[in-house]
């Protein structure tokens, strides 16, 4: 029984994280899928909202900014909306930019935000980050959320502990992975009627076509911003729940544009970009490859040091990260050349077939 | 006057803001050609230079093993052929199937070398720093007692007086080339127009590969020259670079290498200054903050005048 | 009967899916200008684009000189002998004067110096501009330019794709005074034209393209005079 219970508990953790991937990656469908922008700053948005999300709702520290002990709910809606907020700035001034330019401005920008966390140390507790994140149903079990408003018309405080003290000590996990995927699928629900709305047909037609729609009339700048802040807002939900998920949040490791940018990009190309469902397939699977290739490597490893064992295995563990690290970089390239639409490649909202587009290779015009 | 002011802004300000610039110049050279030639932004290129940098640092090593100790100058030249050899394989196995598609995916292509590139890096020679040159770098004394004696001393290693000169070496030897000869005004063909160029009959696909080999040679350079700057090998650096070459290449203008030079100058010199106390006693921006300065530069280029200064191509 | 330059036999050609030329019949015999006019639309660019080898062909051939080369990259096109002058972008505006005619001679690296000295006689007003980038020059010079530049391989045929388009009238006439002299050194040319009486006046054949196809075939001077086609094209103010 012990040995199943792991398993579960393993299996729920793949949900969880995959599950914050996959918002994650449906924001990124919304502004790249959608719309066509290439934001490579991901990681600076889901940080702008896991710390908007941590100072709103941890308890009061010395350490840093607040905590403001907020509701969590709250925290969540606040991370949303401050992600919002910084992406309709940067929107202001970078939407109009090239692909490639927009690229290397996000790049820059996350790079910025997490600067200014790791700077403004009165505010963010600097390098060293925020700590004790609650996390949604396990802080039920924490005094400061049972001893006080709401809980405490249900129950006096020695009634909770009582109550909590009954159950396993893994009593949220199936509930916090389980709100996480509830949150996928409403978000997904959302996206999905935004797609098929006139709104989404104007976004794959500008996609498609950007100088007929503004001939058009169409105001494609707006619809563009539209789409990045609804976008970032989605990651910054993301960002609060990877800051419930992990706890303990500083600027540097958690928000390695590797692991967050770089991961969430393989997920939706791998998925299929454009599609809502491929968003949400590429972030499992591809967590699920990521996860499991670390059982394997470090399966390998314990091999390798039981056949030499003048092998050091520790120098062996702190570089088989990096080998997943190029073999994920590996299959992305192999996706991108081979599989161009990934497994679930985009379907058109009830559109006229578009006509293969071929340029013109001198650039004339008749 | 000098005492006063002089010493401290040229030496402690100054110089490092120059060598800064003179490694950013010289890897944007490499994002500026390739940028200007095959129309896309190579997001791999940082990690390129670094890994010039390790396999200098590893060429040198090896004849260390055989009891020879190597200049980093002189083990750059191996090390350049190999980082050669990587930009032509990066762009025959991941970049050349999309040329004729759209630009985004060779974009995303080299975002995902970026990634490929630092973790064979990581696996290869792990994920800690390394130390290049072991020591206290000393002031060149001929021109500390030179200067002095003019009364404007000046303190400036060796290695600094070695990456002044490489850089103008290779910028002299990039302008001759560019205008100087057949290749070279090729490049400038092709990245002045690609479809004219390709009707003019010239061969693309050659010019293609000059300019992986001219950003290569730059890319190692800049590489070595920051390690020989800071004496540490790091995997991040590729990536800490990355930004402020891409701000050089935007403010110089796209496709315009001495453009670049100059926006990596400017970027270089801008980022070491803003810590200068030009207002009362304290930093006039936090140090913290200095990485922020190249990026705060490349966005008011990009809309005040996205064209850059020299008037390169703008999108 | 001599056996033509160029000739386009039958071709059905077009972009991806969509078919531009759809039965196109032209050829050019040594020492000939030949002009193809028509509307917007018809494919007169498309035609040209055909021979270089930038566009799918369906069916039908592109014959040099006896030589079959339908789909031949362009590269391998400009190296048999044909040279072209795109509308539009037809010069290096970053690279001066000297540098284009240069570039032109990439395929024939040999003897460029000595083709250059020709160029600049036949187009004498470039030749004081031989360092200044080709952006700088006027519309007309740049025309100029890109001829030059075009002629510098010893070209068995010259393609031009609308000179003249947006050049004030002053320059017209000086260039097709120099699609002559062109002529004269013995290089045959095709030419795209939307200013028909003009072309025409030059040429010594004629093709009117309609939807693809060429409607009408004759000499420069019966083109020129036949009601129809002055009614179609010629009404307008050239």
């Amino acid at each position: 029984m012990e040995a199943y219970l792991g398993y579960f508990l393993y299996f729920l953790s793949l949900l969880t994280v995959g599950g914050i991937y996959a918002i994650l990656a449906l924001g990124l469908n919304v502004q790249w899928g959608f719309a066509g922008l290439f934001n490579a700053g991901i990681v600076g948005f889901v940080a702008v909202g896991a710390y908007t999300y941590a100072l709103l709702t941890t308890a009061e520290s010395t350490f840093h900014l607040g905590g403001f002990g907020l509701p969590l709910p709250i925290g969540m809606a606040v991370a949303m909306l401050a992600s919002a907020l910084v992406a309709a700035l940067i929107g202001l001034v970078c939407i109009r930019l090239r692909s490639d330019y927009l690229a290397i401005a996000t790049i820059g920008i996350a790079e910025i935000i997490k600067l200014i966390f790791k700077n403004e140390t009165e505010v963010t507790n600097g390098p060293r980050g925020i700590n004790k994140i609650p996390r949604s149903w396990e802080h039920f079990s924490e005094e400061r959320f049972y001893s006080s408003w709401p809980m405490s018309w249900f129950g006096t405080p020695e009634n909770w502990e009582a109550f909590f003290d009954s159950l396993p000590n893994w009593y949220w996990q199936p509930l916090f992975a389980g709100t996480i995927i509830l949150v996928v699928f409403a978000i997904y629900k959302m996206l999905e009627r935004a797609r098929t709305s006139p709104w989404g047909r104007m976004m794959t037609a500008i996609r498609e076509n950007e100088p007929a729609s503004r001939a058009a009339g169409k105001n494609v700048t707006r619809r563009r911003i539209e789409a990045f802040v609804i976008g970032a807002a989605i990651m910054g939900l993301g960002g609060a729940f990877l800051a419930q998920h992990l706890r303990l949040i500083e600027p540097t490791n958690t928000f390695d544009p590797s692991k967050v940018t770089f991961l969430v990009w393989v997920m939706l190309i791998a998925g299929g970009s454009g599609n809502n469902r491929g968003a949400i397939l590429g972030a499992f699977l591809i967590w699920t490859i990521w996860s499991a290739s670390e059982l394997m490597i470090s399966g390998i490893i314990d091999l390798i040091t039981a056949i030499f064992s003048t092998m050091d295995a520790s120098i062996l563990q702190t570089r088989a990260g990096f080998l997943r690290m190029m073999l994920i970089g590996i299959l992305m390239q192999v996706i991108l050349q081979r599989y161009p639409g990934g497994i679930l490649p985009e379907v058109r909202p009830a559109s006229p077939k578009a006509d293969t587009k071929t340029a013109d290779p001198t650039g004339d015009t008749k | 006057m000098w005492d006063a002011f002089g010493f401290e802004f040229v030496n402690f300000y100054l110089i490092p803001g120059l060598v800064l610039g003179c490694i950013y110049a010289l890897g944007a050279i490499g994002i500026t050609l390739t940028f200007g030639i095959l129309r896309f932004a190579n997001f791999a290129h940082g990690e390129i230079m670094m890994s010039g940098a390790y396999l200098t640092y590893t060429v040198m090593a090896i004849v260390a093993g055989a009891g020879l100790s190597l200049h980093p100058l002189v083990a750059m030249v191996p090390a350049a052929f190999m980082v050669i050899l990587l930009f032509l394989g990066t762009d025959r196995y991941f970049y050349k199937p999309f040329r004729k598609e759209d630009t985004i995916k060779v974009v995303m292509a080299s975002f995902g070398m970026m990634l490929i590139i630092r973790s064979a890096v990581q696996v290869i020679w792990g994920p800690n720093q390394i130390a290049f040159v072991p020591g206290i770098a000393k002031p060149n004394a001929w021109l500390q007692s030179f200067t002095g004696d003019l009364g404007a001393m000046i303190i400036m290693p060796n290695k600094h007086l070695f990456i002044f000169a490489g850089t103008v070496i290779i910028v002299i030897a990039l302008g001759y080339l560019l205008n100087r000869t057949r290749i070279g005004k090729a490049m400038r063909a092709v990245s002045d127009s690609p479809d004219l160029a390709h009707v003019t009959g010239i061969n693309v696909d050659k010019v293609i590969n000059a300019t992986w080999i001219v950003g290569g040679i730059c890319a190692t350079a800049a590489g070595v020259f920051l390690v020989m700057d800071t004496q540490t090998l790091e995997t991040t650096m590729g990536f800490r670079m990355l930004l402020p070459m891409f701000a050089a290449a935007i403010l110089g203008g796209i496709g315009k290498p001495y453009g670049a030079v100059f926006g990596g100058l400017v970027i270089g010199l801008a980022e070491e200054l803003s810590a200068y106390p030009w207002i009362g006693d304290a930093p006039l921006l936090s140090p913290g903050y200095k990485t922020g300065v190249a990026f705060a530069i490349m966005v008011i280029m990009l809309i005040v005048r996205p064209q850059g200064l020299f008037k390169g191509r703008s999108f | 009967m001599t056996q033509p330059v160029l000739s386009l036999n039958n071709l059905k050609a077009g972009y991806g899916q969509t078919e531009i030329l759809h039965d196109l019949s032209i050829y050019v015999n040594p020492n000939e200008i030949v002009a193809i006019i028509g509307p917007n639309g018809a494919g007169k660019s498309t035609a040209m684009k055909s021979v270089l080898g930038l566009l799918n062909i369906r069916e039908g051939s592109v014959v040099l000189n006896g030589e079959d080369i339908t789909d031949t990259p362009a590269q391998k096109v400009i190296e048999k002998g044909i040279s072209y002058v795109p509308q539009t972008n037809n010069v290096f505006v970053n690279l001066s004067v000297q540098e284009n005619l240069e570039m032109g001679a990439w395929t024939r690296p040999n003897g460029v110096e000595a083709r250059i000295a020709e160029m600049y006689e036949l187009f004498p007003d470039l030749a004081e501009k031989r360092n200044q980038a080709a952006g700088s020059l006027s519309g007309g010079q740049r025309q100029m330019v890109a001829m030059a530049k075009a002629l510098m391989v010893d070209a068995k045929i010259l393609l031009l794709d609308e000179p003249t388009a947006g050049l004030s009238p002053k320059y017209r006439g000086e260039i097709f005074s120099t699609i002559q002299k062109i002529k004269n050194t013995g290089v045959p040319i095709l030419i795209v034209e939307q200013n028909a009486k003009q072309a025409l006046g030059v040429s010594d054949r004629g093709y009117v393209l309609v939807d693809g196809a060429n409607r009408h075939t004759g000499t420069g001077e019966e083109l020129a005079n036949d009601p129809e086609i002055a009614r179609m094209f010629l009404g307008g103010g050239h």
